[in-house]
């Protein structure tokens, strides 16, 4: 399989295994539970896919990889059954690999780049990931044994380093940082750890026993974890560094909800994303009563926005019961932030997708929502972000009979801890301004990354942020350079 | 895990815990709240925090058993554990020497509103409180109110012990009583802070409009993280949206939108007696 001579390009016909499907619950059933939607290769489509690999000479996925995961050698260890090293060359540069192998968008990064994409389709490195991650968690589960860092013996005893947030970005950071022998500690505000991942992103797409083994995975690198501290408030940055932390890695995430300023956004049925997420996944409300949080169900429910989190909200809302799904997005579909293959299985699954359509008020009977009005919109030229803007037809407004209503156009960066950070620079959208390199702040000792400074964004392109910052952390730790 | 190391019963489904939560103490002040979550699978619940001790690193919480969750923190005894405790939460009150300020206490809303009349007449305020509750056996905090005022005046709605009806009502006469010379409004009064139930502070703000009297209230709405993240808690305040978790949770009355805030603490009420109801069953059961 590995050929010697030639070009990589000259290779690519020598492939005539097409693409290894990822096995999905039917989209009928599951459009009614909250079990995983992709339910993972068999050890029989991971060795087929693997084989589909050309091992080219200059591999191209890696650079498309933000933490530049070893692809070639990783899917290599697959062909020839070496599972469990496989997994380690993929920790080598990534502590979270069931995590990206489920929610990385892979066909805008490494998979985009794969050369085989050219004429046929990419190999699914995102899928393999994810076999080799979800058999290792297996393997130990079968054996009743714990994932482990190096057989839990490792032990840090370089200098104190704080981590603020345990999404992504925090994650990596911390791991990255642990296997430089940094003392970490990871403080964050909700009671569970894991960041969006585990009160953003639903059950159906990531299940949180797999976040929670990779969060054991991180403590067993003699990483501290806190929970229920909203840094800020229990503690400032100056605590920190009093305490004797050398340096503050700041990774809290786009938390704060924007709405749209329409009337009626107070309603009682209309959430933000967040909340309506949070209460589902965190709070785990698709489970009431028999957990205690509530969430309203509502029979027809309208999604507003077209990313990720839009298909996230609206795929909950239809597995709660909801007979009529309504996403509504202002641009057309082409336009959508969200990965395609999320939006293919929230069509799939019934979701109606009302595009080139815009809110303009929500009507409410008695404090609660009725009826949203929406106005019919077409593209005209491009703007800024170089999206044709759409632009609403005079007259076309029109009512649809809703229930509950989920604004899912965006998170700003949450104030609540950099308010109280003296001489931090932020930029004009409110987020942290850090060095993109090096993670580097106006604050010495202070480096930021992830959703708080890129605004909201990829789980790997947080992760990415996190592992650069840990890099910049060591060396201005040891040479005290800033 | 955050031990209760003392408990006690104020009134009836009234309970006052006193939590061990060092970090959160040395930096807890008035006007500023919790969320607890009593089990795993629990809701988080915002809790005003009522006093806080930084030399013992303890937090005292008042709480009243309504729901589901308030009746799992009633079932916790002295030396149990509540398993999360976040905070302190929200921004803290305004703390100076404002002159005469009337505080208002209703039912539970009392226990917020001891330790900023605690902190305003520590700075030289002149602290009316006005207390009530439904009966004289359900007014909670008595004695702890009566040390920190210079003057208390008790309400309850029977007529069980003092004034005969609502605070607000006691309120009104007290405004007309010390009105002041020129002004036909004005009184000697400088500043009102007023919690309790959402209908109560609404009644205490129509009282005090006319009087142009600063009012401060701190809104009890629904939340989830109490951190700014999800939303839950917005009301509209001079007609813009706000957050009680981050932007308050107190703000001036006069521009509070009640009849929004009192709606939107109803969105569960049905889910809430659900959940409620099993809980009486299982316990039940369990008997």
């Amino acid at each position: 399989m590995v050929e010697k001579t030639g070009s990589d390009k000259k290779n690519i016909k020598k492939t005539k295994v097409p693409r290894t499907p990822m096995p999905q619950q039917d989209p009928k059933v599951r459009a009614r539970n909250f079990q995983e939607v992709a339910l993972g290769y068999t050890e029989e489509d991971a060795l087929l896919e693997a084989s589909r690999c050309i091992q080219c000479k200059k591999p191209r996925c890696i650079k498309g990889c933000p933490v530049e995961i070893d692809i070639k050698e990783f899917i290599k260890l697959i062909t020839e059954k070496k599972f469990e090293e496989s997994l380690a060359k993929i920790r080598e540069k990534n502590t979270l690999p069931a995590i990206c192998g489920r929610v990385c968008p892979q066909e805008d990064q490494c998979e985009k780049e794969c050369i085989l994409g050219i004429k046929d389709e990419p190999v699914a490195i995102g899928r393999l990931e994810r076999y080799v991650a979800d058999r290792e968690l297996k393997r130990l589960a079968d054996e009743g044994k714990e994932c482990v860092f190096l057989d839990g013996t490792h032990e840090c005893t370089r200098e104190p380093v704080a981590v603020i947030g345990s999404g992504p970005a925090g994650l990596t950071c911390a791991a990255e940082l642990s296997k430089m022998g940094f003392k970490v500690t990871i403080f964050e505000a909700l009671h569970k750890a894991g960041g969006v991942l585990v009160y953003g992103i639903p059950e159906f797409r990531l299940p949180k026993d797999i976040v929670q083994k990779e969060i054991d995975y991180l403590k067993s690198m003699d990483v501290d974890l806190k929970v229920n501290m909203v840094m800020g408030k229990i503690l400032t940055l100056d605590d920190l560094f009093k305490d004797g932390f050398k340096a503050v890695f700041i990774s809290t995430g786009a938390g704060l909800p924007y709405f749209m300023g329409i009337s009626g956004e107070n309603l009682n049925g209309v959430y933000s994303a967040n909340e309506y997420l949070t209460r589902s996944n965190l709070m785990k409300a698709y489970k009431f009563p028999e957990c205690d949080t509530p969430i309203m169900k509502g029979e027809n429910v309208a999604v507003v926005g077209g990313g990720n989190v839009a298909m996230d909200s609206a795929r909950t809302a239809q597995r709660l019961g909801a007979k009529n799904v309504y996403l509504i997005y202002r641009r057309s579909e082409a336009e959508m932030p969200a990965r395609n293959e999320e939006i293919e299985h929230a069509k799939e699954e019934g979701i109606n997708l009302k595009i080139l359509n815009n809110p303009v008020e929500i009507i409410g009977k008695d404090g609660w929502v009725d009826k949203i009005k929406v106005i019919k919109m077409e593209l005209g030229e491009p703007d800024e972000s170089g999206r044709r803007r759409p632009i609403p037809i005079k007259g076309s407004e029109y009512d649809i009979d809703i229930d509950v209503v989920i604004m899912a156009i965006g998170q700003g960066p949450n104030p609540l801890l950099i308010s109280t950070i003296p001489g931090l620079e932020l930029n004009s959208r409110g987020n942290i301004a850090a060095d993109t390199e090096t993670g580097k702040t106006s604050v010495k000792g202070v480096f930021a990354g992830g959703d708080i400074v890129t605004g909201a964004a990829t789980v790997i392109l947080a992760m990415g942020a996190g592992r650069k910052a840990a890099y910049s952390i060591d060396e201005y730790i040891r040479t005290g350079k800033w | 895990m955050f031990k209760i190391i003392n408990k006690k019963e104020l009134a009836e489904g009234i309970a006052q815990y006193i939590v061990e939560a060092p970090l959160i103490a040395k930096k807890a002040m008035a006007g500023q709240f919790v969320v607890i979550r009593v089990k795993e699978d629990g809701e988080r619940v915002p809790l005003t925090i009522a006093a806080y001790d930084r030399e013992k690193g303890t937090l005292m919480l008042v709480s009243m058993r309504v729901g589901k969750s308030t009746a799992l923190l009633a079932g916790l005894k002295k030396g149990d554990s509540i398993l999360d405790v976040v905070g302190p939460l929200g921004n803290a009150s305004e703390i100076e020497d404002f002159g005469r300020v009337i505080c208002v206490g209703g039912g539970v809303g009392i226990a917020p509103v001891l330790p900023i009349a605690k902190e305003l007449k520590a700075a030289g305020s002149y602290i009316i409180s006005v207390i009530g509750a439904k009966t004289k056996d359900m007014l909670i905090l008595e004695d702890e109110m009566g040390a920190v005022s210079d003057e208390l005046h008790i309400c309850t709605d029977d007529g069980s012990l003092g004034y005969k009806g609502f605070v607000s009502g006691f309120l009104e006469d007290y405004l007309e009583k010390n009105l002041t010379g020129t002004d036909p409004k004005k009184t000697n009064i400088e500043r009102c802070i007023a919690i309790g139930p959402a209908l109560m502070m609404a009644s205490v703000a129509k009282v005090t409009r006319p009087f142009n009297l600063k009012t401060i209230v701190s809104l009890n709405s629904i939340m989830v993280d109490g951190t700014g993240m999800c939303g839950a808690c917005r009301v509209a305040v001079g007609g813009k949206t706000k957050f009680v978790c981050v932007d308050g949770p107190e703000f001036d009355a006069h521009e509070v939108d009640f009849e929004l805030l009192i709606s939107r603490q109803r969105i569960y009420c049905d889910q809430e007696g659900v959940c409620y109801d099993l809980y009486e069953e299982e316990c039940k059961c369990k008997k």
